[in-house]
Order: structure tokens, then C-alpha cells, then sequence
């Protein structure tokens, strides 16, 4: 038992631990920070796995036709933000409810992405490059985890410090929040409220376009059918987990990146864990996440988003 | 802002009827369309897809054993939806259902055990679904958590608590290191209504369930409260109807469907207990219950039409090599279309030219 205890705190803090967790939490933090826009906003996509699978098969094709990962991760970000249009016309424009169309957009995400993709399978592109400095990059231990990641990594931190310092340091951040708090009193106010959720919403489809185009662009250099893997909800969990807040976004999408990756090295250790048992942890983590924030509405602020998946009609 | 919604004053029943026919008919269209796109004769596509199954016999039985869990499910479903409870974990009290069910089919295996086997399966499947249903539930009355989060990250629990069942200690040793259970013993599973197809008496409980649910919406003191909690909240509140316990009522009986519908799906159509028993059953019903405007009868009618989207987009690989996929895409354009339709139905759309300047107050 210690054995194996000292094995997986070796393997923790080994190089090609971290390594494999970061590429494993880059789609995760990409997708849930779009997401934790959207519902900051006091609108609930559950098309996020729809939308990812699509970016995955776009940005594939893209990339694979132009032979250019730039041009793969940006047609990513419009196929998601594409899809995150259709959903926004029915919810926002249409009133309908946010929870049936965001699970008809994974379910028209799944299909259309696999006709999509079915002409690539089997292809191959060049890899996004990794960042190479000559001496840091050298650098033992550090050198590779901090100068030797892709773009999406570096882009992921970028986007989640640009939103926190959009949420909270500036007016128009200060107005979203406001949105989602009580949709009522910000029309009154005259704040276009439909519009803001759209531009939101639109947002949170191309992270997740981008999250899905990172997967075969720089995790695997091909694309398979259903490749995100539930990747799509375990980010909506993360949201939830996170309490809607930007740091803790970080830290959760390198936990659940962390759990998905040990659930495949804790098999070979034989401390007789189940696979399962990891996997179904990101999922039982939040529901209790999600109880024990519910319980201290109030207390400290913390709690669901005040119009989560309300839909709102402005009267005129 | 382009468009602009009116509330109507008051809904017409003719276009209640009519919305969902009128969905599924943009939606054909809409297939149609795609159809051309990737290179096939759309008129002969939608024939595959839509008329054969429908008289070739032994397909017209898959229909129906396809329909059978999406009908029982739905029916659950829209008992919630109708109260505005979100139970969107179906597919996990279904699954829940299923290996609970099981585990005394698997435990009975090989023994002389007698015929109370079935029966017994099927009161476990569905008590285990209610009782999973309830966790959500009671999450929401108790602490407020979101049922609509806590009920899909439910799934993903039950589904790896299964595929570790199945792989680890209830896999067949004689299965070849397929991850499956031993097949059941005859008296723990559903027999087949008729000779040569896989209809099984499932089928049967399901319309009973439907029956008797028609009467509890329509008949009783709780289908009542139901219906007015959902339509006029406050005024239930004000009339002494308790909210929560119709949470926990309404998740409760949905649950205990979903379970019923596994554990039949596993005594009936497939026979052991294996990792993909479910093609997202418990979220394909999501669309039949809108489909069915939450009405028993419609329910019926659109569990069995998107039961031929499975046969038809299976049919049509093997026929005209049209991708599987397709069946995704087309049951995710109609769910677009049916809940564009009843938005139709609540609000008069208005086209708006010219921009209104929206000024802050503050500013």
C-alpha cells in the first residue's frame, strides 16, 4: 500500500505528469470558460458538447484542407460559434427553453460533425508546434512545462485572466453580471438584454469551438467520430463545480484534467480503484459542490446565478 | 432588435394540433435538403427513411420495440415537464433501472428459481429508478440545488456504475472477455408477443402506463395540481398546494418509468445486461415529450415516429450507404422545429425594422 502510495506521489510530480494534464485540462478550461460566460449572463447552454464535437470537425477539415493550424482553430471557433447562433436565435429571439435546445444542439452537434468528419477519418495533419526558446525552453524541470506548450495553452490562460479582468474590472463586465442578477431591472434600466446574452452566448460557442479544435489539432494529429468524449459536459460540470467564478474555473479544470489522466495510470498501479470510479468523479464532485453552494445562498454570494435558464421576454 | 414577441392573449387548439405537424414538416423539408447535399435522390431517401419500415412487417415490430422505452419514458418525463420540474437525468434512472433489475437475474442465474424471478426484477428496476430520481429531487426541495444540473451529472454516475458492473464482477466468465453479464434464464425475461419478431409484452405495460397516467393528468386531485402548479404557480401557492412535495412526487414517478423501462429493455429486447443498452434513450424521449406536446396521446404518436428515425436511418445505411449520423441531425433539427412551432403558439412574432436607441439611464 505504501508502495504504490509512493508511486502515484511520484508520478504526480513527475515532468510527463504534468505535461499530460496540462494538454488533458486545455480543452476543459477552454470550453468552460466560454460557458461561464454564457451563464454569467443568465443563459444555460447545454449544447456545449453539440458545439465542441462540431469545432473538432470543422477545425479538422479546415486545418487538413489548408494545412495550417491557424486556419484550423479559427474555422473551430466559427463552427461553435455557429452553432451557439442557432441556439441563441430560438432561446433568446424565440423564448424557448434553454434546456431542450441546448440538448438538441449536442444531439444535431453529434450527427452533423460526424457527416462532417466522415471524409477526413483517417487523415492526418502536421501537429500544432510547441513553443521552443533556445535557453528556457533547456531549462530542467521547468523549461518544457512553462515554454514548451502549444498556442491553446498559453491562449487558454490568457482568455480566463481577460475574463476575470472583463467580469469584474470593467463596466461592461459589471453590466453582464447585471443582466443575469435580475434581467427585469436591467431592461428597466435600459440595458439591451437580449442582445448582451446573445454576444455571450456567441462567445461561449466559439471557446467551445476552439476547445473542440485543440483535440485534433494538437492532442491527436487526427480526427475521429465523437473524438470530445463527453469532454463537452464534463466542462458544464466544471462551471457548476467552479461556482461560476474565473479562479476557481483554473484550479477545477486542473483537477478534472488531473482525475481523467489518473484514471489510466491508477489501473496499471493495481491499488484495485475501478477505472469507473475515477471517471464518475468529476460528476459526483459537482453535484456536491452544487448542494453545498445552494446551501449557503445568501451567506456568501455564491450561489447559482440569480436567472440561470430564465427566459426572458421584454415588454416594450 | 429584429424580432419582437407578443404574448396571445389566448392559445387555439387548432394550432396546438397543428404545430407539431408543421415541425415535422419543415423538418422533412429541412432532410430533404441535406439529403441533396451529400448526393442522394431526396425523394427516394425519405421513402427509405420514412414509408418502407412502415410495411415491411418485421421492421414495423423493431419500430415498436424502439418506441416502447421512448413512449414509457416520455410519458414520465412530461408528468415533470407539465409542472415545470426539469428532470433531464432520464437516461440514468433508466440505466439504474436496468442493473438494479439485473443484479437478481444475474444473482438467480443457473438456479431453479421460479417465475416470481420477472416480476421481481421488474418492481426492483423500478423502485431502484425512483429512488435514484429522488436524489436530485430532494438535492432541490432541501437545499435548492438546480434539478436540471444535478439530474444530467447523475447520468454519467450511473453509466460508469454500470460499465464497472458489467466489465468487473457481474462479466459472464464464458463471454469471451466481452463485457457483458451471462444471458438471463428464461424466467427473467420478457417473452416475445409473436412469433418471429422481438415485440415483447413490454410493450403492453408501457401502454398501460400511459393509460393510467392519461387518467392521473386528467382525473385526480394530483394530476390538478400538476397541471396548476405549472400554469399559475403562484396561485397553486396561494391555494395550499405544496410545491416541493410535487418536486419530489413528479421526479419519483418519472424515475420509477425510467427504471421500469430499463429493467424491460434488458428482460426483453437484448436478454443480459452489457455497457450500450441504451442509444440515448432517456434523451431522444426529452424530444418525444415536446413532440407530444406533453399530452399522453401525442406522446404515443411521437414516441412511434421517432422510433422510425432509428429503423429508417438504419435501413437507409445498408440501402443507400446514407451515414448513420444522419438520424442525429434529423432528431435534432425536428426538437428545433417543434419548440420554434409552440413558441409560435405563446408569442405573435413581430418582424421590427428601424433601431430603437436604448439609452442607459445612468449614462
Amino acid at each position: 500500500m505504501l508502495d504504490a502510495l509512493g508511486q502515484i506521489l511520484g508520478l504526480i510530480f513527475s515532468v510527463n505528469f504534468i505535461l499530460t494534464v496540462i494538454t488533458a485540462s486545455t480543452p476543459l478550461l477552454l470550453a468552460a470558460s466560454g460557458e461561464l460566460v454564457a451563464e454569467r449572463s443568465g443563459v444555460l447552454n447545454l449544447g456545449v458538447e453539440g458545439m465542441m464535437i462540431m469545432g473538432a470537425a470543422c477545425g479538422f477539415a479546415a486545418a487538413y484542407v489548408s494545412d495550417s493550424t491557424i486556419v484550423g482553430a479559427l474555422c473551430g471557433i466559427l463552427a461553435g460559434a455557429a452553432m451557439a447562433a442557432i441556439f441563441a436565435f430560438l432561446t433568446l429571439g424565440l423564448a424557448v427553453n434553454q434546456v431542450a435546445t441546448g440538448l438538441a444542439l449536442t444531439i444535431l452537434g453529434t450527427g452533423l460533425s460526424g457527416l462532417i468528419g466522415a471524409g477526413f477519418v483517417g487523415m492526418r495533419i502536421t501537429p500544432a508546434p510547441q513553443l521552443y526558446l533556445p535557453v528556457l525552453t533547456g531549462l530542467p524541470v521547468v523549461g518544457r512545462i512553462l515554454f514548451g506548450q502549444d498556442a491553446f495553452v498559453y491562449f487558454s490562460f490568457a482568455l480566463i485572466i481577460g475574463i476575470w479582468l472583463f467580469l469584474y474590472r470593467t463596466r461592461s463586465g459589471l453590466i453582464l453580471r447585471a443582466v443575469c442578477d435580475n434581467h427585469v431591472s436591467a431592461h428597466a434600466l435600459g440595458y439591451p438584454v437580449l442582445k448582451i446574452r446573445m454576444l455571450a452566448v456567441l462567445f461561449g460557442g466559439g471557446c467551445a469551438g476552439l476547445a473542440g479544435a485543440f483535440l485534433p489539432l494538437a492532442y491527436t494529429p487526427f480526427f475521429i467520430p465523437g473524438m470530445t468524449a463527453g469532454r463537452g459536459w464534463i466542462a458544464l460540470a466544471l462551471v457548476v463545480f467552479a461556482s461560476w467564478r474565473p479562479g476557481r474555473l483554473v484550479a477545477g479544470a486542473y483537477l478534472f484534467g488531473a482525475v481523467t489522466f489518473l484514471q489510466l495510470s491508477v489501473q496499471g498501479l493495481g491499488l484495485g480503484i475501478p477505472p469507473q470510479v475515477m471517471s464518475s468523479l468529476p460528476y459526483l464532485a459537482t453535484v456536491v459542490v452544487l448542494v453545498l453552494i445552494s446551501r449557503t445562498r445568501g451567506a456568501s454570494g455564491s450561489a447559482a446565478p440569480a436567472s440561470l435558464g430564465v427566459v426572458f421576454v421584454p415588454d416594450r | 432588435m429584429l424580432l419582437a414577441l407578443e404574448r396571445r392573449a389566448e392559445r387555439s387548439t387548432a394550432i396546438g394540433i397543428a404545430s407539431p405537424v408543421i415541425a415535422v414538416a419543415l423538418t422533412l423539408a429541412t432532410v430533404a435538403v441535406l439529403f441533396a447535399i451529400i448526393g442522394k435522390n431526396p425523394i427516394e431517401a425519405l421513402d427509405v427513411y420514412f414509408l418502407e419500415p412502415l410495411l415491411d412487417p418485421f421492421s414495423l415490430g423493431e419500430i415498436v420495440v424502439k418506441a416502447t422505452p421512448l413512449v414509457m419514458i416520455a410519458i414520465g418525463l412530461s408528468l415533470c415537464y407539465i409542472a415545470n420540474v426539469w428532470n433531464i437525468g432520464a437516461e440514468g434512472q433508466f440505466l439504474v433501472g436496468a442493473v438494479a433489475g439485473s443484479w437478481l437475474a444475474v444473482r438467480t442465474n443457473g438456479t431453479d428459481a421460479g417465475y416470481w424471478v420477472l416480476p421481481a426484477m421488474l418492481v426492483l428496476g423500478t423502485l431502484a429508478g425512483a429512488l435514484y430520481a429522488l436524489i436530485p429531487a430532494i438535492c432541490k426541495v432541501r437545499f435548492g440545488a438546480s434539478e436540471i444540473l444535478t439530474s444530467l451529472m447523475l447520468v454519467y454516475v450511473a453509466y460508469y456504475g454500470m460499465d464497472y458492473l458489467v466489465r468487473g464482477p457481474w462479466r459472464d466468465p464464458k463471454g469471451l472477455n466481452f463485457p457483458t453479464t451471462a444471458p438471463f434464464d428464461p424466467v427473467a425475461t420478457l417473452p416475445p408477443l409473436f412469433e418471429g419478431s422481438r415485440v415483447h409484452s413490454g410493450t403492453l405495460i408501457a401502454l398501460m402506463v400511459v393509460m393510467l397516467i392519461a387518467v392521473m393528468l386528467g382525473r385526480t386531485i394530483m394530476g390538478f395540481e400538476i397541471r396548476l402548479v405549472g400554469a399559475a404557480p403562484k396561485a397553486a401557492g396561494f391555494s395550499g398546494f405544496n410545491a416541493d412535495r410535487l418536486v419530489l412526487f413528479t421526479f419519483a414517478i418519472s424515475g420509477a418509468l425510467d427504471g421500469l423501462a430499463g429493467i424491460i429493455e434488458v428482460a426483453g429486447p437484448i436478454g443480459y445486461l452489457q455497457p450500450d443498452i441504451s442509444p440515448g434513450y432517456g434523451f431522444t424521449a426529452i424530444i418525444v415529450a415536446f413532440l407530444g406536446r406533453l399530452n399522453p396521446i401525442g406522446i404515443l404518436i411521437a414516441g412511434f415516429f421517432l422510433a422510425l428515425t432509428f429503423i429508417g436511418g438504419e435501413n437507409a445505411e445498408i440501402a443507400m450507404k446514407v451515414p448513420l449520423d444522419l438520424t442525429k441531425v434529423f432528431q435534432g433539427i425536428l426538437l428545433f422545429y417543434v419548440l420554434a412551432c409552440d413558441s409560435m403558439i405563446a408569442y405573435r412574432v413581430r418582424l421590427i425594422r428601424g433601431v430603437r436607441k436604448a439609452v442607459p439611464a445612468n449614462a
